[in-house]
């Protein structure tokens, strides 16, 4: 009963307010509008934003990825100077 | 600093993109929800690994017409990080046709089409560590990765056109065209390509160093 409700909701904003999906061809590409920017209808994270929380999710993916860096960045410079000696001792040698 | 510069403006580009695609905003589309911002990350990974693979393939060929080892070398690491690329690109891809076309597996021919390529360069991989001898390892290699590449190319691009495939742009899709993307979502996914292609680029420098550096140690 749920899903038919949503369903009918759906179609009925979809038809008043975006791109009317059914009327496009084969291949034709959905324009992105501003009403897909502003719309109601879609559910979107719109709470987490409100009350920050998303700013946590931001702040976890960021601390993995600079976690993922640092630990290049370090692999790099092992790798530099293992270069410098390796090469070096050719170029002496 | 004048050789590594990139590395800097990677790191930089890939915060802009982690910080920008969960934060700005994105349009709201049914079925989909906030999984549009998956762009920046599911399918920069695809479009990072046809990067590398090309960069792996013309180094192959500038190996075979040179016998320069330091070709092959530059074609495994790409390769290789391309392979990895690819293989990131079809996890998130399922976990996120998970959740919008219902489950992990969806029999889309895109999806089956890329699984195809990964297991082609997963070959490649066995194949080179099947070959004790370096010249023939890399002359074999080298020729099954322009066979691999030019398999990949049908396979991704131009198969899955040609049926119905559920993912955008593709087959007889009806709905959007994500590579029709407005402005907005350009703004983070263009940068997210470079940055992620250049991360891409620079593991294999890594490992490409290292290789060197076990070459030279080898040959004392």
């Amino acid at each position: 009963m749920k899903r038919i409700i949503t369903a009918i909701f759906l179609l009925v904003n979809l038809t008043a307010v975006a791109q009317n999906l059914d009327s496009l061809e084969v291949g034709e590409k959905y324009s992105i509008t501003d009403s897909d920017y502003n719309n109601d209808s879609v559910e979107m994270a719109d709470i987490m934003r409100s009350n920050g929380k998303i700013y946590v999710v931001v702040g976890v993916i960021l601390i993995i990825f600079i976690g993922f860096i640092i630990y290049t960045i370090s692999l790099d410079r092992k790798i530099s100077k293992i270069e410098k000696e390796v090469f070096k001792e050719k170029v002496n040698s | 600093m004048k050789k590594n510069w990139w590395k800097f403006l990677t790191v930089a580009i890939l915060i802009y993109t982690i910080v920008g695609g969960l934060l700005l905003d994105a349009p709201r589309l049914s079925i989909l929800n906030e999984t549009i911002r998956n762009q920046h990350f599911h399918v920069t990974m695809w479009f990072g690994m046809v990067i590398l693979l090309t960069g792996s393939m013309v180094y192959a060929i500038k190996y075979l017409r040179s016998g320069k080892t330091d070709f092959d070398d530059k074609s495994v690491e790409l390769a290789n990080a391309g392979i990895l690329f690819g293989v990131l690109g079809m996890l998130t891809g399922m976990l996120w046709a998970k959740f919008t076309w219902l489950a992990w597996w969806s029999g889309d021919p895109k999806q089956n089409a890329a699984a195809v390529c990964l297991l082609i360069y997963f070959a490649y991989q066995v194949l080179r560590n099947s070959i004790a001898d370096e010249q023939q390892r890399a002359r074999i290699s080298g020729v099954f990765n322009i066979f691999a590449y030019a398999a990949m190319i049908p396979l991704l691009f131009i198969l899955p056109r040609m049926t119905d495939s559920m993912h955008p742009g593709n087959g007889g899709n009806p709905g959007f065209n994500f590579y029709d993307l407005d402005s907005r979502l350009r703004m983070i996914f263009y940068p997210a390509v470079i940055g992620w292609t250049l991360l891409g680029v620079w593991i294999a420098e890594l490992k490409l160093r290292s290789r060197r550096i076990e070459r030279a140690l080898e040959e004392e």
